[in-house]
């Protein structure tokens, strides 16, 4: 069995109208023997950037603690936050290091970008474990039940979702796509971000 | 090898790889099954099953190579596994709880397959291992029970109908069969289980998990089994055995179905929702989950 599901987990985000919204499970397993059922994947790096690092757990920890190292440092020496964008090629920088020997984790980015007009849009983006940057226009996702979110999502997804129609989309998503994956599931948190607020909600789902 | 041996022997590979062989050559005679199922008793119509195996010198190493038993995870042939199972003896009779997923890898291929199989009205099979397999034999044992009853006015005991699966999938070893099963019942000699797997072990006992799960079935298990439950204990402990194994296992789940034998025969008790369990229980007022039962209890598990 790959090292990529001996804990188990996935993540997913959407873009929306004016919002964006990433979502995981809560499961840390030992590959069947299930642990945790409040594994918490996605972390919030600014006020409007929050990423998700399903895959190994214990990569999980250190990964970002490594991303809030060097985004500390980028906030200290240049004296503002930084943009999505800017975060998703610090993320994959900091994977392509490690080329030879990886983190096992595929990040997955959400966030509020700032437009040179000062206006926000929203922004997802991926990375595989070595760092290569997917941008998409529509959503993202990562984990065991990756296969199984494409799936779901294609079909549920719709373009300029208002937030409250964004949460339902990827909780619906989230929920179905993992109770057909053994390893991920045990509850789920989504996060639906606007340009001036964080709106997140555990969701209660199947525990088996 | 000894080749002698197999030239006369009428059971083993070399036999079907005869039968394959006379098949093949009276291609003149169009048989029977060449039209199909045979009205739905496919190969069985003629009395004994028999099956087309790999023309090779030893079909046995052929399908062991190709086929995925636990000796070698990385193989062509994926049968589809994880399970829990349990069953157990107590003073009402015996009681028979399963769950119902069934995975493929990771993918979770169905959460609604029945793994109680209904031998007959007094005989009752639990599925682990390879679906199809456990299907198939256990339907055909069914056939060969009721065909003991008639030459002998007698139903046939659940150890004689134990021992006749096991030896039957014997006849199969290193093939690729896979399963573990335990045969239940009601006979002369009142409620038994006998646990028979298709390496040829036949066990009798008075309780038995199998499965992925079992490992979590048993704890509950072990912990709360007594010779002399009474009915709704004995149903609430198959339950929560069930619960356990699917709530922490991560290949079993979805729901549990469970049965109940004594003297007049099996009895359907209920399809109960692992999840439903977790947050409600079998009632509606008390879930089975850890964290339901801790909530507001503490500082450290605070209301939701």
């Amino acid at each position: 069995m790959s090292i990529m599901q001996y804990n188990g987990g996935s993540v997913i985000a959407m873009v929306g109208k004016d919002c964006v919204a990433i979502a995981s499970d809560l499961r840390l397993g030992n590959q069947s023997l299930g642990i945790s059922s409040n594994f918490e994947k996605i972390f919030a790096m600014t006020e409007r950037t929050y990423v998700g690092l399903p895959g190994l757990a214990t990569d999980v920890t250190t990964l970002h603690e490594q991303l809030r190292y060097r985004l500390n440092m980028y906030t200290i020496k240049e004296e503002r936050t930084m943009e999505p964008e800017t975060f998703i090629h610090l993320v994959s920088s900091t994977l392509y290091e490690k080329r030879w020997g990886p983190y096992f984790i595929e990040p997955v980015l959400a966030g509020m970008q700032k437009t040179p007009s000062g206006a926000f849009r929203p922004f997802v983006a991926s990375t595989d474990l070595i760092g290569c940057i997917n941008f998409a226009k529509d959503f993202v996702v990562a984990g065991t039940a990756s296969e199984k979110l494409f799936g779901v999502a294609e079909g549920l997804w719709e373009p300029d979702l208002e937030p409250e129609d964004l949460f339902e989309t990827i909780s619906q998503t989230l929920l179905n796509a993992v109770d057909r994956d053994a390893y991920s599931g045990w509850g789920a948190v989504v996060h639906v971000i606007t340009k001036d607020k964080v709106v997140k909600r555990t969701l209660k789902g199947r525990m088996d | 090898m000894n080749s002698f041996a197999d030239r006369f022997s009428t059971t083993g590979t070399a036999v079907e790889q005869r039968r394959i062989k006379e098949y093949v050559a009276d291609e003149e005679d169009v048989s029977d099954s060449m039209w199909g199922s045979e009205a739905g008793f496919g190969t069985i119509a003629h009395g004994t099953p028999n099956f087309m195996v790999p023309t090779v010198p030893d079909p046995s190493a052929f399908l062991r190579l190709h086929t995925d038993d636990h000796a070698d995870p990385s193989c062509r042939i994926k049968i589809k596994h994880g399970t829990t199972t349990l069953a157990f003896r107590y003073q009402g009779g015996v009681i028979v709880a399963v769950d119902s997923r069934a995975t493929a890898g990771s993918y979770v291929a169905s959460g609604t397959v029945k793994k109680v199989i209904e031998i007959n009205p007094y005989l009752l099979g639990t599925m682990a291992g390879g679906a199809a397999d456990c299907q198939y034999w256990e339907t055909y044992l069914g056939m060969q029970c009721r065909l003991h009853e008639l030459r002998n006015r007698e139903r046939i005991s659940v150890a004689a109908a134990s021992k006749y699966l096991s030896n039957l999938v014997y006849n199969y070893k290193g093939m690729g069969l896979s399963m573990g099963t335990m045969i239940c019942g009601w006979d002369k000699t009142g409620p038994a289980i006998f646990y028979v797997d298709s390496d040829g072990t036949r066990l009798k006992g008075d309780l038995f998990s199998v499965g992925s799960g079992s490992t979590f079935a048993y704890g509950v298990l072990d912990q709360g089994y007594r010779w002399d439950l009474t009915d709704e204990e004995a149903q609430e402990l198959g339950r929560r055995g069930i619960y356990a194994a699917g709530h922490r296992d991560a290949f079993s789940g979805n729901t549990i179905n469970l049965y109940h034998v004594q003297q007049q025969g099996w009895k359907f008790i209920g399809n109960y929702d692992v999840s439903e369990m977790h947050y409600n229980g079998p009632t509606g007022t008390a879930g089975y989950g850890y964290g339901v039962r801790v909530e507001g209890r503490s500082s450290a598990n605070p209301p939701a």
